[in-house]
């Protein structure tokens, strides 16, 4: 006694593969919609003071260092002081509105002159709130980083984090997934069957500094440098599949 | 004999019948439409004429899971540190309780598959119960290892899917095996379960007296109509879902004892553990069956479907296997003194004697000493003595798990980190938690599912024999005839 019509024989043919075909695209959804890759490159959210990298680093060609004075001695590159803003800021363009926030850190009134207490006399109160950068370069608490170690072996600024010179809005240019940190770490001393050269990734310290953003495989230095990359590359460690190098 | 049917050859090819002149499988003379009745009356019962032992029953088994599902959440948001587990004994009971539920369930796919093969006709009567308590106990055996983890959100770790981290599974870890080895297992058995449920569902749809019932039935009938392709198909397909399983039976429980013998652990890394595990398996399966069939056969009226025939037999195995465990056990004793190895022979002699003598001798009196009375006929038909026995050895085998897990943990190669492991009030809770889920399930496929496989059944009946002659007074039995 059949209940369901005719057409309905054809269900459990078509179901497996429809099955099949569903779960591998919702492991492809999760895979690729759900990596950095997809949720974090390009990350570009408004800062506080509209500060322009394209300016300070581009077109004035300040060094990242004079503001992200930590890069090469500790884990941490660091966000500057409001101090180090002021360093040029209270001599220019000190009474601009995009201040406001800088100059309510540091006590100072509109006209740039420190403000008093209220007896009145000049010293300094206490500190104000700081500026609430947003950070865009974020790599989770589990996962240890090392701006340092990367940085004195010729890793140079922009192989993480793009062309900061030209961006007046800073924005992530990498996934900063565990999988991108991998390509460099697994890779890099295994150029010969892996097609991959440390000259793109290590820069010749002594010829290019590690903030010089035109670094690539048309810098003048490059073409000699590949074969000491490789030589170079032969003596670094990176962590590779021990978890607890990173995951301390 | 070619042009004269006499009633003598009736006779010759009932004589070369291998089974005939061997006990009934279904006692009691009945006909076809007799198996059909008595197993569908059961699923065919009005909702609101449910038995109230029944509703009794699986309310209590459904609160008992709302438990354990309230106690993985606490679980989760507290973290695994509410259960006993200390450090030395990194794996306590969640393990004990998954290799204990894996077990159970081969014997499921023993019956299914090993004897299917072996033409054992004795399965047909109990296939359907151990089938399903097969897929049971895997569903419960997967709840451990599932919130063991501890990041319960991050289990997918556990499949080899591409990621943006790069990462892969571990493929040189036994527990990764564990993985495969019981997913497969879990697949395949649900398969095969399925593939002969197929023809009985399709006479509860025919029978149904409700459009509901119909419907659903009719569902999971894939629109078997019976006919002679159909079966020839089926016959088919059942056979190679056999073949399929028939590996599993061994493989399955070998790789969960590589989770142990694997790792370097005095007690743990021994050769002796694959076939020692799957003999235990079976052993605890057979016994989980019996606990299920004893009663489960009173209250459904099966008593003569599934015979005091089919108890001893399953009680024989219980013997085999019983025994193979001992004979197990003593071997690691003796392989401990024999290597020569100080540790080994520490790691025994302190489960004999040492803080966990109790559960050794647990272990030792269930498993090895109580199914030596089967030995005695008298003992192994006696339903209400198997049904106590069958009790007692899932004791014991959940106490072997115990003693494997727990005792070479806690008292480990450095003294300075021993630790005596006791468990929580959340791991018993847990444990017992299980048996919710297992008899919520099992509740459930007793009361809408045909508990026997009644075209498999028929299939063991005088009357499957197409020479069979229904004794009639005006035509004499075949016997009858050939003596005459």
């Amino acid at each position: 006694m059949q209940i369901f019509p005719r057409w309905t024989n054809e269900i459990p043919k078509f179901a497996p593969p429809v099955a099949t075909v569903a779960a591998v695209f919702a492991v492809f959804v999760v895979w690729f919609w759900f990596s950095p890759k997809h949720t974090d490159v390009g990350y570009a959210p408004r800062q506080p003071i509209p500060y322009s990298h394209k300016l300070h680093a581009g077109d004035l060609g300040m060094d990242c260092r004079y503001c992200h004075t930590n890069v090469e001695r500790s884990a941490h590159a660091g966000v500057p002081p409001t101090q180090t803003c002021l360093n040029c800021h209270n001599i220019v363009r000190k009474n601009s509105k995009a201040f406001a926030l800088l100059r309510d850190a540091k006590h100072l009134g509109d006209d740039g002159n420190q403000t008093k207490d209220e007896n009145g006399v000049g010293e300094l109160k206490a500190q104000g709130p700081s500026v609430p950068w947003l950070r865009i370069h974020k790599v989770p608490d589990y996962a240890y980083f090392d701006h340092s170690a990367h940085v004195t072996v010729g890793v140079g600024c922009k192989s993480c984090h793009g062309r900061i010179d030209q961006m007046v809005v800073v924005q992530q240019q990498e996934p900063l997934s565990m999988g991108w940190c991998l390509t460099c770490h697994r890779n890099v001393r295994y150029f010969d069957d892996r097609g991959y050269e440390p000259a793109d990734v290590l820069r010749p310290l002594d010829q290019v500094s590690i903030t010089d953003m035109t670094y690539g495989k048309d810098h003048p230095a490059y073409a000699g440098w590949v074969s000491k990359a490789r030589e170079k590359a032969k003596t670094l460690r990176p962590p590779t599949v021990e978890c607890s190098g990173c995951h301390r | 004999m070619a042009t004269d049917m006499t009633a003598q050859s009736y006779g010759d090819v009932n004589l070369e019948d291998p089974v005939s002149g061997r006990e009934l499988l279904i006692r009691g003379n009945h006909d076809f439409h007799y198996v059909t009745e008595a197993v569908c009356s059961v699923a065919e019962m009005k909702l609101l004429d449910t038995p109230k032992p029944w509703v009794f029953g699986w309310m209590l088994a459904v609160s008992v899971l709302a438990f354990l599902g309230s106690l993985i959440l606490y679980l989760i948001w507290e973290g695994v540190g509410i259960w006993g587990n200390n450090n030395p004994v990194g794996w306590g009971w969640p393990i004990v309780n998954f290799v204990f539920w894996v077990g159970i369930g081969h014997a499921g796919t023993l019956i299914s598959a090993i004897l299917y093969l072996f033409r054992q006709k004795w399965r047909t009567s109990i296939n359907r119960y151990a089938e399903a308590m097969t897929i049971f106990a895997v569903i419960c055996a997967l709840v451990f290892p599932g919130i063991h983890v501890g990041r319960i959100w991050l289990a997918y770790w556990l499949l080899p899917l591409p990621n943006q981290m790069d990462m892969w599974v571990n493929f040189r870890s036994p527990l990764l095996w564990d993985v495969f080895a019981v997913g497969t297992y879990f697949t395949v058995s649900l398969l095969f379960w399925f593939t002969g449920l197929v023809p009985d569902f399709a006479t509860l749809r025919d029978r149904a007296q409700h459009k509901v019932a119909q419907v659903l039935y009719g569902i999971v009938a894939m629109g078997w109509r019976g006919s002679q392709r159909h079966w020839n198909h089926y016959e088919k397909a059942y056979q190679i879902m056999a073949c399929f399983s028939a590996p599993l039976v061994l493989s399955v429980h070998t790789v969960v004892s590589f989770d142990f013998a694997v790792s370097q652990l005095p007690g743990w890394h021994t050769t002796i553990f694959p076939p020692y595990f799957v003999a235990g398996a079976i052993f605890s399966g057979f016994a989980m069956v019996q606990t299920l069939v004893i009663p489960a056969r009173a209250w459904l009226g099966l008593k003569h479907i599934v015979t005091i025939k089919h108890i001893e037999n399953m009680n024989k195995i219980i013997l085999l296997t019983g025994s193979l465990v001992g004979y197990a056990y003593t071997m690691e004793f003796f392989m401990a003194w024999y290597s020569g190895n100080e540790y080994e022979g520490f790691t025994f002699i302190n489960r004999m004697f040492g803080p966990y003598w109790w559960a050794y001798w647990i272990m030792m009196s269930c498993n090895v000493f109580s199914p030596q009375f089967y030995w005695f006929k008298k003992l192994r038909t006696n339903i209400t003595f198997s049904f106590i026995l069958s009790i007692f050895v899932n004791i014991g085998m959940w106490f072997e798990r115990f003693v494997i897990t727990v005792t070479s943990l806690a008292n480990d190669f450095l003294i300075s980190s021993w630790d005596y492991f006791v468990p929580t009030w959340v791991d018993i809770s847990m444990f017992i938690g299980s048996f919710g889920l297992f008899f919520t399930l099992f509740l459930l496929f007793v009361r809408f599912f045909p508990v026997i496989a009644i075209a498999e059944a028929k299939s063991v009946m005088p009357e499957a024999d197409p020479h069979y002659h229904p004794p009639h007074d005006d035509h004499p039995a075949p016997a009858a005839a050939a003596s005459a």
